[in-house]
């Protein structure tokens, strides 16, 4: 049963984790509450996977609390596993087994109440119940995947811990995947993302966290371009001229105007306000504008300047 | 409870879908069980003819003051079987649980299931009672076939009186267990620090040697196994079990597993 006593369902507060002289998690404070699907984005050997075993109180913290469902970490681990879920880097599945003795050997030690109804449900959910009396050793990484999945999810768990959801998928079966998790979100389950597929994290989460041994960077993925690169607008002109560029910046609501390949590039605090007077100004100056949009900075380049900044 | 029958049952689907675990386990109790029978069976006729009180140790004849020379002669050819018969409860045993300890990190498993609410006690003790509960059915069956089959080779009941005596009996239903648990401590111990499951399997395979040891001592005429030698055995077995068991529950760390485990 889950502790609802905590609105958050992931709590951590200065959670640290050293191995010898190496900190592999340093001072993490987070809180994730339920419904919510939180993105861990880091390098290889981050310590995202560290961060996954302090929270499914697989392994202990050096210093510093981590509550998960309302219990602590190191003290109620036991409630912890019962109330969490995770989908580990690899698939750790029974390879001799088959999917069904897989489920249902899990769905048994987290003490499920209707094994053979829910090992059922979870099959038909993700497609492998057809296929459910064969060796696990016999399905390709995708089925495995999604088997692993449906482990992670068989006891129902309020909080859910995904290392790299959709590796090793085609583009079909992550769509599958993506949108499943979506569908958890809408349960009310906390849900912890890592993964290095920056375009999925920026589709599912909610909220980024860019991490490397401690937290870079915290926020939603536009909150988070935002802050990096502020907002720009993109004027596609049949003619782009310098003189456009001088034009616009001379505006105290302009912070920075550039041509870029027949383009006007201007970064501006609230494009929503002042992108009538910029068109009307341009207009008047002789640009004629083909098409106006918004610059989308891709996570992966917030990504890549967070950590190549640190 | 529960999960401890539920680890059984998913170790004995898996491990024994092994073929090489499964060869050792059907192999070696018959191998164990065919051969002093045929050893018997062959030298039926010749220990009735040739053989006496003369061709056994005198630990051995003084035993024999009610029986013809060919009976106690025949109970001593039965009797050098003893120590076979008890290095099965420790072969088995060592491969089930180096295959299945092992299993779980080279198939990565051992993570998710950690991740279960299991204890670590539940654990090993669904892994240990896997290992030693299809060790001790394969010995006593074993030991089963061994009687019936002397019984009917021999059709001798002072032959077939000598192996349910309280030597046997004790060696069979007390000191066999006890090996047992040996083995599979020990397995556990080193198949908690190497990665390959034939490692740990040839590693704990070394447990053998003590009782190889004494069934070659005994064999060559430097020891007799008598019931005194099997009492002191059961009982160094019993600290040995405690002390390895400790030790094993004590290396078997969640989390120096997990972290150290490539």
């Amino acid at each position: 049963m889950t502790n609802t006593n905590n609105k958050a369902m992931i709590q951590t507060d200065n959670l640290s984790k050293h191995f010898g002289e190496l900190a592999a998690v340093d001072g993490l404070t987070i809180s994730i509450p339920a419904g919510e699907i939180f993105g861990l984005l880091g390098p290889n050997g981050a310590g995202k996977t560290t961060t996954i075993r302090l929270l499914t109180a697989l392994i202990a913290p050096t210093n510093g609390t981590a509550h998960i469902a309302g219990f602590e970490v190191g003290k109620q681990d036991t409630d912890i596993r019962r109330n969490v879920g995770i989908l580990t880097e690899s698939p750790g599945l029974y390879d001799r087994l088959s999917a069904e003795c897989n489920l249902g050997f899990f769905a048994e030690l987290y003490e499920v109440e209707h094994v053979a109804e829910q090992v059922e449900r979870y099959l038909r959910m993700l497609g492998l119940w057809d296929r459910r009396n064969e060796a696990v050793g016999t399905f390709s990484k995708g089925m495995r995947q999604k088997l692993a999945i449906a482990r992670a999810l068989l006891h129902e768990p309020s909080v859910l811990f995904l290392d790299e959801p959709t590796s090793g998928l085609d583009p079909e079966a992550a769509l599958l995947v993506r949108e499943f998790i979506n569908e958890l979100r809408q349960d009310g389950r906390a849900i912890l993302i890592c993964t290095h597929n920056l375009d999925e994290a920026d589709r599912l989460a909610d909220r980024i966290a860019i991490f490397n041994s401690r937290l870079l960077a915290l926020d939603t993925p536009t909150a988070l371009r935002r802050q990096l690169y502020g907002r720009s607008v993109v004027f596609h002109l049949s003619k782009a001229e310098p003189r456009f560029a001088q034009a616009v910046e001379s505006k105290d609501f302009v912070q920075t105007a550039k041509i870029m390949d027949n383009k006007l590039v201007v970064t501006l605090e609230d494009p929503e306000t002042h992108n009538p007077a910029l068109v009307r100004s341009l207009v008047e100056i002789g640009a004629e504008i083909q098409f106006v949009g918004e610059l989308r900075r891709s996570l992966e380049d917030v990504y890549l300047r967070m950590v190549r900044d640190e | 409870m529960n999960k401890i029958k539920v680890m059984i049952r998913k170790e004995w689907s898996e491990v024994f879908k092994n073929r090489f675990v499964f060869f050792v386990v059907a192999f070696m109790p018959l191998f164990f069980t065919a051969m002093p029978l045929i050893i018997l069976y062959t030298s039926r006729d010749s220990g009735e003819s040739t053989m006496g009180m003369g061709d056994v140790p005198p630990e051995f004849s003084a035993m024999c003051d009610t029986t013809s020379g060919a009976e106690c002669f025949q109970s001593f050819i039965v009797s050098q079987f003893l120590l076979l018969f008890l290095m099965i409860p420790i072969i088995i045993p060592v491969t089930i649980a180096s295959y299945s300890i092992v299993g779980e990190k080279t198939t990565r498993t051992l993570e998710p299931l950690l991740a279960t609410p299991i204890t670590t006690g539940e654990l090993l003790a669904g892994k240990t009672l896997a290992a030693t509960i299809p060790a001790l059915a394969a010995t006593w069956g074993s030991y089963l076939i061994f009687v019936i089959g002397t019984n009917v080779i021999l059709s001798n009941p002072v032959v077939t009186g000598s192996l349910i005596e309280p030597l046997w009996l004790l060696a069979i239903f007390g000191v066999g267990p006890l090996l047992s648990i040996a083995g599979v401590s020990i397995a556990v111990m080193i198949s908690s620090r190497v990665n390959d499951p034939r490692v740990a399997e040839q590693l704990s395979a070394l447990v053998i040697m003590p009782l190889l040891l004494l069934f070659l001592g005994q064999t060559l005429g430097l020891i007799f196994v008598d019931q005194t030698v099997i009492i002191w055995i059961g009982l160094a077995m019993a600290i040995i079990d405690g002390v390895l068991l400790y030790f094993a529950s004590q290396i078997f760390q969640r989390e120096t597993i997990l972290t150290r485990w490539k």
